[in-house]
């Protein structure tokens, strides 16, 4: 009967992947908390590129500077620019809801969860896929998030992004492998048409920054716990292998 | 180890206790000379492990309340202020939340343990049903408490399931109002829901596991053989085959709590939204009555029921398919509480039972966890198929029961406990 049940469980494996829900989107990455330089240039994106609209209701400065190794002067003269936000204030922006409803059609989302709620591996392919697209009204369209009101503020880095016909190593759906190059044919590749400030994996490394701060603002908790989870577990096993030891020495008079 | 019970009574402030309150007596009734068989197994760690995490989700909820904003401006926020500004406020969220998902697995094997052994047959019908009634109140506990994060998935969620009520003919409507207390989920219907699962329902829970206690040690414990200990005692009336409950199966006890401490911490620290099970995404998000989610689940626990519940999509007898699935998840609880007169089995144990017993359990257990499976996921044509034969053979293991355990050739009970 336990066969049976492993076997079962088992069996369930696959679905785990199912709960992650939403559509699949072109890029992945994985964040990694421990880089600390890495999450520092994200907040600097952050504070510099997003927060006009996004705000982090949730997050304080004072929070992040102490997580990512930040002294407090730094971070009041090169992220704090608004005069009504101080250190341990979380990251409010200025614009009013209706306000940014009225400008933007939606108002920006608070952003302090969206890496709970869409996933990092949205966000960074959100981030990488806008492209020139003259019928909207911001001029841009994004191929993760169609017709998305928001424009795309990242383009002084990136350059212009449009999609073209081209080849590309990345499989397309519904696009045919050369066998020659090894390389896929498509319409739907997004290629820099014009230069930014940043070449295209320069800019890749900074949107893995942003998109990793933001995974660590969607739990800041995780850095405690992953310190705490060795030694708890360590105690507890020690604490098990005891009560075994105990637990034999007591049945040692039963059967 | 010496007597304690001695050494406790020689004592003098013992004796005035004593005197006045019966102390010792209740630790010897419940513990130090309550007989339970030598043969116990794995699956009988799962009882007090229950009690464990009932311990943990009643210390994390408090301090959790202590913190949290019932309010349908403030909950989301305030669940987001005990994550990062309350110190250990992730832990404790995290202990409660998983604390969840870990008490329906523990009492899902529980429950089991009773089937495969046949717990729940004379003279244990009230430890059965007492133990059901705790499942029914840990489930509105379980419910109630989704709805205070008040995120996407805690609104609507709660949606779908209260009007559900709407279901039921000519009063539905306004009962469903009644319930919410308002036109729609508000905030109202979030502080009633707050006052029930850290008030009344706690109280509820908690005076259930005194009473399923209370019967257990009465009628003594089963076993996996389904002996009757108290048939075979030594000349100074202890069953043969019992050992006292304190020490022997308090220090075994212990060794469980520290595995399953082990797997518990393991998925607190490192995945504590369960892939997306124990704290679904759309949560993640507050709680917005114009924006349905594109796909709306229950917690995992639920999922079976929720998935018998989409399988009735045809109406019978002029009474629609809505109310009709309202009455099979219904009765899919319903029928767990006559369990114990539905078998008619001689023998309490599947060790003995025949093969139509043992094929029938097997059949259920698969037909639960695929109907589970099922209800987290969207509805196709056939998966509702597959679904719908999964309802059938749930139902078929409770409502045939009274015919195969009668036919089946059951083989003989040995004398003693076979270790």
């Amino acid at each position: 009967m336990k066969k049976q049940l492993f076997a079962l469980l088992l069996a369930l494996v696959p679905f785990t992947a199912m709960a992650a829900g939403g559509a699949s989107v072109p890029y992945s990455m994985t964040p990694d908390l421990d880089d600390k330089a890495s999450l520092q240039r994200g907040m600097q994106l952050y504070t510099n590129y997003c927060m006009g609209c996004h705000s982090l209701e949730h997050q304080r400065f004072a929070r992040a500077a102490d997580d990512l190794n930040m002294p407090q002067d730094l971070v009041e003269e090169n992220l704090i620019f608004s005069s009504d936000l101080a250190f341990n204030d979380q990251m409010h922006i200025a614009m009013g809801e209706g306000d940014a409803e009225a400008w933007f059609g939606a108002a920006p989302p608070d952003l302090t969860l969206e890496s709970r709620l869409r996933g990092t591996d949205w966000i960074y392919s959100y981030l990488l896929s806008f492209y020139k697209d003259p019928s909207t009204g911001t001029g841009v369209n994004n191929a993760v998030f169609d017709l998305v009101s928001m424009p795309n503020v990242l383009e002084p880095l990136q350059g212009v992004q449009e999609m073209v016909c081209a080849e590309t190593d990345r499989p397309v759906e519904g696009a045919e492998l050369d066998p020659l190059t090894g390389k896929y044919q498509s319409c739907d590749v997004l290629q820099v048409t014009q230069p930014g400030e940043l070449e295209p994996d320069e800019f890749e490394e900074a949107v893995y920054d942003l998109t990793n701060f933001l995974a660590y603002v969607g739990e800041p908790s995780k850095l405690q716990a992953q310190a705490l989870a060795p030694k708890v577990l360590i105690f507890i096993f020690i604490f098990g292998v005891i009560a075994y030891l105990l637990k034999r020495e007591y049945w040692r008079d039963i059967h | 180890m010496g007597n304690p019970n001695k050494a406790m009574a020689d004592k003098g402030i013992m004796r005035w206790v004593d005197e006045r309150f019966p102390a010792t007596q209740m630790w010897q009734e419940h513990l130090s000379k309550y007989y339970a068989p030598k043969n116990f197994n794995f699956w009988y760690f799962f009882g007090s492990l229950a009690m464990l995490v009932l311990v943990n989700q009643i210390l994390t909820g408090i301090w959790l309340t202590m913190s949290y904003n019932p309010s349908a401006e403030g909950a989301f926020a305030s669940v987001e202020y005990i994550m990062r500004d309350v110190e250990w406020g992730w832990l404790i969220r995290y202990l409660h939340s998983t604390g969840a998902t870990a008490f329906f697995v523990v009492v899902y094997l529980h429950m089991f343990r009773g089937l495969l052994y046949g717990s729940y047959k004379a003279p244990r019908e009230l430890v059965w049903i007492f133990g059901m009634a705790i499942y029914l109140a840990l489930m509105a506990e379980a419910f109630m408490g989704y709805l205070l994060p008040w995120g996407q998935m805690s609104y609507w969620g709660a949606q779908v399931i209260i009007s559900l009520f709407s279901a039921i003919p000519v009063i539905g409507p306004d009962l469903t109002q009644w319930v919410r207390g308002d036109f729609l989920i508000s905030g109202i219907t979030l502080n009633r829901f707050f006052a029930l699962h850290v008030v009344a329902l706690p109280i509820v829970i908690l005076a259930l596991v005194v009473l399923h206690i209370i019967a257990l040690h009465e009628v003594g414990s089963n076993n996996p053989d389904g002996i009757d200990i108290k048939k075979k005692k030594d000349e100074t009336g202890k069953p043969l085959d019992g050992i006292p409950f304190h020490p022997y199966y308090t220090v075994k006890d212990v060794v469980g709590v520290a595995v399953f401490l082990f797997v518990f911490a393991v998925v607190i620290f490192y995945f504590p939204e369960g892939g997306g099970y124990f704290l679904e995404k759309p949560n993640f998000e507050p709680a917005n009555p114009l924006k349905t989610p594109d796909h709306i689940a229950p917690v995992w626990y639920f999922t079976p029921f929720y998935a018998i519940l989409r399988a009735i999509n045809f109406s019978v007898f002029g009474l629609d398919a809505k109310f009709l699935g309202v009455i099979f998840m219904g009765a899919a609880i319903a029928v767990l509480f006559v369990l114990p007169w539905l078998d008619r089995s001689a023998v309490r144990s599947i060790r003995y039972k025949g093969w139509i017993s043992k094929v029938m359990l097997v059949l259920f257990a698969v037909s639960f966890i695929v109907l589970g499976v099922l209800g987290v996921l969207p509805t196709t044509d056939g998966r509702t198929v597959v679904a719908q034969l999964c309802t059938a053979v749930y139902f078929a293991f409770f409502l045939l029961m009274p015919i195969y355990t009668r036919l089946e050739k059951t083989k003989p009970v040995p004398e003693r406990v076979t270790g």
